[in-house]
Formats: C-alpha cells, structure tokens, sequence
C-alpha cells in the first residue's frame, strides 16, 4: 500500500497543485481595477432586493437600485440634495400651494425612445392607486386631492383624484392641503413613471405578478438600463444612451451586489467592491485606524427607539416611563456601545428633519428618575414588577439591550428580563400588543419632521404603544393644512413636547449610515435619506 | 432490481405527500406572513394582496389548491421576489448549487478515501493518530470557521483567489474545500474503519498466501469491500452537500438554491419554503435509490434479492 502513495508521488502531486493554483486559478483582475477602467461601479446593496417595479416595492434597497432605472418629475441633487428638475423641466405652484403644474422636458424619453408623457404619469398614478394592485406605499400619494378615497375603493372614478394632463407634455396635480415637501416627495419611487405599453404587454395594468421587470422587458427612464439580474448575483446596469442628459452621466455601467455584511467587507479589503451597503461594527475600529480614508459616517434621518406598552402598568404611569427614559445614559452608550458616531437621542425627531430641530428635550438625570419612580409607589425600585424588553434577533440590538438593562438595574434597581424573536415572529407580537417594551426604529420616508411625528398619532399603523392624545392628534392634523412653514414647525414643536412630556417612546439614538468607499469614487456626497444619485458619481485615480 | 425501484417509486408518493402537508401546517402555524413588515401595509391592503394569492380562501381550501399546483408542477409565484416563480429561481440556482456540490464531493472522495485507507494500514502507528486527528478536526470544524479562515489566507493574504464569487475558475476552489473538508473527515472514518475490518477477512489472507503484492491485495481485493459503508453513506452525504451549503453560498455569495431555502423561512415566503423542501424531498429520495441501485451492483450478495 504504501507504494500506493510514495514520497516520489506526492511530491509530483504537489508540484502539480502549486503549479495549477498559481498559474490556473490564480487571481483574476479585481472588480475594481476592471470597473475603473471601464467606468463600471460595483456597489453592495446588502440584500436582494424584493423586485424592481416603482409601485410595489418599499425598502431602501430597492430605492437605491431603481434610482438608476428610473426617474420622477423631480430630483435629487447628488452634491447639495436640493430638489432639482426630473422628467419635468420646471413647475409652477398655485399662490394658495395646493395646485402644481409640471412642464416635461422634452428631451425626457423611455429607453426604447418613446417620449415620456404626461399621460404616462397619469396612468402610472392610476395604477399605483387601484386597489387590485395592493401597493403597499400608495398613501404616499394621499397628499394629492382624492387619492386617499380612490386608494381606499370609496369609488372607483378616477376623475376624482386631482391630477390631470392639459396636454401630453404637462400634468397638473391638485393637493387637499398644502404640503410643503410635495417637491421632495415627488424622488419617491411610489411617484415614479412607468411605462404603460411594457406594463400592458406583460398582464393587466394591476397585476402584481408579471415578468414586466426582467432584462430584455424592463424599460425606464432614468440614467441607466437593466442589462442583466440573477437573483442572490448580481444587477448589472448599463448607461441609457436615450437618457435626457447622457453628458451628466459618467459611469458606464453599475453592477449591484447582494452580499451580506461580513462577505462585504472582505469583498472589500479585496478591491471586489467600491462602496458597500454598510460597515459591520466590529470592523469600525480597525478603519478608523488603518484606513479612515475608507470609512464614511454620516448623519441619517433615523431614529432608535424603544416604544413601551402603555396599557400595561406600570407602564401606563407617566411617571415609570419618564424614570426609564431619564436614567438612560445615551452620551455612553453612542460612545462606547455603538462606535459609529450615532448622534445620542434626547427627543424623537432626528436634527434638522426638513429643517426642523426640536426644542423638547428630555434630561438624563438619574436623580430626578428615582424621584419619579418613588412617585410613582416604587421606591428604589421595591416592588416593581420585572417586565420585559424585546427585539428583533441581532447581536446588535441585543447589545444595546444589555447596556440598557444594566443602566436601569444600576439607576433605579429594577430588573427587566430580555428576549428576542426572529424578525417576522417580532413583527406579529408587535402588531398584536403583546409585549411590554419593544425595540423599534424608523427612517424618514420625505425629509420632514411629519413622517416622524405623525408616528404617534392615535390611529397609526405604527404606533402599537397604545398611547393616544387628542391634542397631539390636533396639532399635527393643524399643520397637515398650515401652509406657512415656521407656523408649521412651531405645531411641530408643541406636539413633540407632548411626546416627550408623555414618553409613549423613550428615543435613544439618531442613526448614521456607516459606508466603505474605494478611493477612486469621487462624487459619492454624504444625504440624510441615503441617496446617492448615480449620475454625480465617476470613478478615476 | 427493477420491483425495487418500482417499489421505491411508489413509497415515495406517501412520502412526498406526508412531507407536502407537514410543511404546509408549519408554514400556516408560523406566527407573522410574508407581507408583514417593519413599515407595516394598512389593513384594507394587506386583503387585496392576500386575495391576489388565494391566502384569503379557507384553509382546507388554499391546503387542496397547494397540492393540485403541486400535482401538476407549479411551484406558484414566490410571495418576496415579486415577479419571480418560484419553478424559476429553483432552475436558475439549483444547477449552481449542484455544481459546488459535484466539487465538493470529489474533495470529500479524494481526501477521505486515501486518508481513511492509509490511516487503516498504518493501524495503531503515529500515522493514523495523526491522520484521524486531522479528520477529527475537520468534523469539528464548522464551515462558517473554516470559509472566513481559507479566506484570510488564500485571499487576502496570498492572494491567489477571490474571496467571493463564482464567476471564474479559480472561485470553486475555496468553496469546495470548504464544503468538502467536512465530508472528507468524514469518509475518512468511515473507509478506515471499514479497510480494518476487511483486512482481517480470510480472503485477504489467501491474497497474501498466493503471494501478490501488498499494492494489489489492497486495490483489487480489499478496497471495493472497504468502500461499501462509504457508498452507503453517499446518499445522505450529497443530499446534505447540494441542500445543506447555505452557510458556504452566503459566504463566498454563491447564487445557489441554499440562500433561498434557508431565507425562505424567514421572508415567510411560503410557496418559496414548500417549493424548496419538496424539491430537495425528490433530490434525497432520488440519491438514496441511486445508493442502493450502486451498493446491489456492488455487492452480488444483494443481487438477487
């Protein structure tokens, strides 16, 4: 036998491995190389995303990958995220703010060179507003006059809805009140345009499911076309020679990659990848060492919060909630728990939300939560029912968790337990009320204090605290209709003083996006919405 | 041999069926579906999306559609990746996950069969301590240790191949290792135990007696024998590498069926989950007739049977 493997054998084996390893399989030209020689961007985008039709997807993912397929009346400015010409070249807007009139730019075509339309717009709004279609984010359109109750199937005329096209280059959009962030809401993929005669050749105008989205079928109007998709590969874009302005358009191509965080940062430190979704935490340190031209953090309209079950005592003492939210130590905990330079949270909107900074601000004053909590019948925490804090499954969260639970068990003396349950299951038990404090988060949909504000209203869909104050209800409904802007940040800063003074949520930090990024991408800007128009970035030495 | 497979065929429809309705409860005992999320869609929404895939009917109802679909071949329309059939993505992937699979195993077969065998005929010598340990360790290595280790240093450090991907070559290389080590360790045990116990036969002795080489009475007489508990083995052994390389294909971001059947679960993206478990059901059934249809040609005593 062991003639079978001699020592002559394997060291002919061997030489043959090495020899086939080195010349063979050896290490092809790395993505970056290959795309900055082509203009070709390789992007991480962390997940799959969930389909590419504008009207039917919700999640950020899908936002930044249809964001090079497709494009709105308006858009983003990659550099200063001013609101800036789309498929309408200019608009006007009515003295009384509820009626706008958008002018196309005739240069605005669809990849097969069809001219975009004004009736285009009107039959993608129909659709995305018929509810056979179930789009999940149609109540982004609820601003627009008879939306909400044609969305609703209150009728089924869509006369009645307030938009109209004079002619085939403008469209008219009439508002039941004034909204002052129509403009920026209009870069929403639920405003985008598609392209009816593609929509109609794959099914009827609300089918969900239809083939409309694939390569070969798919066609946009934005900066870039769909070359090929291969679910859990790759999405690979090619730049739109018909695009309205192809001379603003440096790259050539983008490829989207869905890697997980983990496989993205090594991807990353192997030149596979020139920006990736995000930065896993354990890695920050080591980036903010050896490489800091690599690593961006910045500022996100998001926020972090634990939302308490307000029907449940004690919990339904304002009093308990304040101890709890009081005696939390946020400055430690973005310091040393979270690394990526959060923004400590002491009220519920993020800074500058549409140009809105709260003035409500709760304190951290552990002395001043132990009164509260003597108020409240339980002193130094003696007899206080232990109570529970759960999260969706994720070191992370369940970190932020432990530090939380220590902080209270320290402060105040009461003991909570913690558990957590996978991401559907949390969502169920969240739906139903069935916990006492839960773990939440949420990212501005528009850059506007409203879309976190309006969180807490009574009927909500979100707000599963069970907490409910007319007043609050009224200030925000008040500002629904006020057109003027600082009278509406001011009702906005009386409802978020009743936020903070009933503490439904105990805020605990504001989000930042953490970003690798290639040296050789330049025109990647730092956007409170994460948004990062294809068109301003190229890629060079 | 062929009432075999006849009769392996026909228990297979109460198999597939039992397999069939036991996923379809879970799924629909599950808490939380497919279209909740964090940014929830209002009530009025969630019935018309629920309508649009039959979810709004009874249950014994939606249960007798699932299994006519099923019946007939159409896995139905993936509730997460809107646009997509489920029938689709199995093709699109499968094949990729069947390829590392294939690779794998031949790692698994040229490692553990030569390790098994040496560490055999070098009984209770310092080769075979040395040999079994490091089979041992490969049992105890799990893959999401050892893929970010083979990364780290034929990657990053030496360069030689991409740290993921499966577009060239090269980028089978570390996958397949790290699929196949597991296996290999594994066929180790299992050829090393089985050459000791054919080397004790009276056959192998009369091998000796008539005076061939040590070279020949392994490979010809003992080594066939030797193999058999591996063959056996190779049934489950390949189900578990072309259905079980969810960890290995999120990784090195391998566009194989794992990702999808262990995501499946957590999108609640039922046809998807009942897709993907009947598929691989069919896949194990398959593989293990395959192993036995081997291990009757292998051995003439089962022949007849």
């Amino acid at each position: 036998m062991v003639s079978l493997l001699t020592q002559r054998h394997y060291t002919g084996w061997l030489i043959l491995l090495t020899l086939c390893i080195s010349a063979g399989c050896a290490k092809q030209q790395s993505n970056v190389e290959r795309g900055n020689a082509n203009q070709e961007l390789y992007i991480g985008i962390g997940a799959e995303p969930s389909g590419l039709d504008p009207h039917l997807t919700t999640g950020m993912t899908e936002f930044s990958v249809m964001l090079a397929f497709l494009e709105g009346l308006t858009t983003v400015n990659a550099e200063t995220m001013e609101i800036q010409a789309g498929v309408a070249k200019s608009w006007d807007i009515s003295e009384d703010g509820l009626t706008y009139t958008f002018y196309f730019d005739p240069e605005a075509r669809w990849s097969n060179g069809d001219t975009v339309t004004a009736e285009d717009f009107l039959f993608s709004i129909e659709r995305i507003l018929t509810p056979a279609l179930g789009a999940p984010y149609a109540y982004m359109l609820y601003p627009m006059r008879g939306a909400e109750a044609f969305n609703k199937g209150e009728t089924d005329d869509f006369s009645t809805v307030g938009t109209s096209a004079p002619d085939s280059a403008t469209l008219i959009i009439e508002l039941e009140t004034p909204t002052p962030y129509f403009l920026s809401l209009l870069t929403h993929n639920t405003w985008w345009p598609v392209h009816p005669p593609t929509i109609l050749k794959h099914g009827a105008m609300t089918d969900r499911i239809s083939k409309w989205t694939r390569p070969g079928n798919y066609v946009g109007n934005g900066p870039f076309t769909l070359k090929h998709w291969r679910l859990s590969n790759s999405i690979v874009a090619e730049k739109n020679p018909l695009y309205r302005d192809p001379d603003g358009v440096q790259l050539n191509g983008i490829h989207f990659l869905p890697i997980e965080i983990d496989g993205e940062e090594r991807a990353f430190r192997a030149d596979q990848l020139h920006v990736t979704n995000t930065v896993p935490i354990h890695r920050l340190d080591w980036y903010r060492e050896h490489h800091p031209e690599n690593l961006r953090l910045d500022t996100s309209l998001g926020v972090y919060y634990y939302m308490l079950n307000t029907s449940r005592p004690p919990l339904n003492d304002p009093r308990v909630r304040k101890a709890l939210a009081y005696s939390i130590n946020r400055d430690e905990l973005t310091e040393h728990v979270l690394k990526a330079g959060q923004k400590p949270a002491y009220h519920f909107t993020p800074p500058n939300a549409g140009g809105y900074n709260a003035r409500a601000r709760l304190p951290y004053d552990p002395e001043l939560a132990r009164q509260l909590l003597a108020e409240a019948g339980y002193p130094d925490g003696k007899g206080f029912p232990t109570f529970e804090l759960l999260f969706n499954t994720s070191e992370a969260h369940h970190t932020i968790a432990v530090a939380i639970q220590q902080m209270w068990k320290k402060e105040l003396g009461i003991d909570i337990s913690l558990y957590n349950q996978e991401w559907k299951v949390y969502l169920s038990t969240r739906e139903n009320g069935n916990f006492d404090i839960l773990r939440a988060s949420w990212f501005g949909d528009y850059d506007d204090a409203y879309t976190f504000l309006s969180l807490a209203e009574t009927d909500n869909g979100n707000n599963h605290s069970k907490w409910g104050n007319p007043h609050y209800d009224a200030l925000l409904k008040q500002a629904a209709v006020t057109a003027d802007p600082e009278a509406r940040k001011e009702l906005f800063q009386q409802a978020e003083t009743i936020l903070i003074e009933e503490m439904p949520v105990i805020p605990l930090y504001f989000y930042v996006t953490s970003t690798l990024i290639d040296e050789s991408v330049h025109g990647w800007h730092p956007s409170i919405l994460d948004t990062h128009p294809y068109q301003g970035i190229s890629l060079g030495e | 041999m062929f009432t075999l497979i006849l009769r392996r065929l026909l228990q297979a429809i109460p198999t597939l069926w039992v397999i069939a309705t036991a996923t379809f409860v879970l799924m629909k005992l599950t808490p939380g579906g497919p279209f909740d999320d964090e940014k929830p869609v209002s009530a009025e929404v969630k019935v018309l999306i629920e309508a649009h895939y039959g979810l709004d009917r009874p249950l014994y109802e939606q249960y007798g559609n699932f299994l006519w679909q099923r019946l007939h071949g159409d896995f139905g329309p993936s509730y997460k990746y809107v646009g997509w059939d489920v029938d689709e993505i199995i093709a699109q992937s499968f094949p990729v996950s069947l390829e590392l699979g294939f690779y794998a195993l031949i790692v698994a077969i040229v490692i553990g069969v030569p390790i098994g065998v040496i560490a055999a005929l070098r009984h209770n010598k310092p080769t075979e301590t040395a040999l079994m340990s490091v089979a041992m360790v490969g049992i105890c290595l799990p893959s999401f240790v050892l893929a970010p280790l083979l990364i780290l240093v034929f990657s990053l450090q030496l360069g030689w191949f991409n740290p993921f991907g499966w577009g060239y070559a090269g980028d089978r290389v570390l996958p397949a290792l790290t699929l196949g080590l597991f296996y290999a360790a594994y066929i180790a045990r299992l050829s090393r135990s089985g050459m000791l116990d054919v080397m004790k036969n009276d056959y192998i002795r009369t091998a000796r007696a008539k005076g061939l080489k040590e070279r020949a009475v392994v490979m010809r007489h003992a080594l066939r024998t030797a193999l058999y508990p591996v063959v056996a083995y190779m049934g489950p052994a390949v189900a578990g590498l072309i259905s079980g390389s969810f960890v290995v294909e999120t990784i090195f971001f391998i566009p194989g069926l794992g990702s999808f059947f262990v995501n499946s679960a957590f999108n609640r993206d039922d046809t998807m989950v009942m897709g993907t478990v009947l598929f691989y059901a069919v896949l194990i059934i398959f593989f293990n007739l395959l192993v036995d249809i081997v291990q009757m040609w292998m051995n003439p005593r089962t022949r007849n049977d």
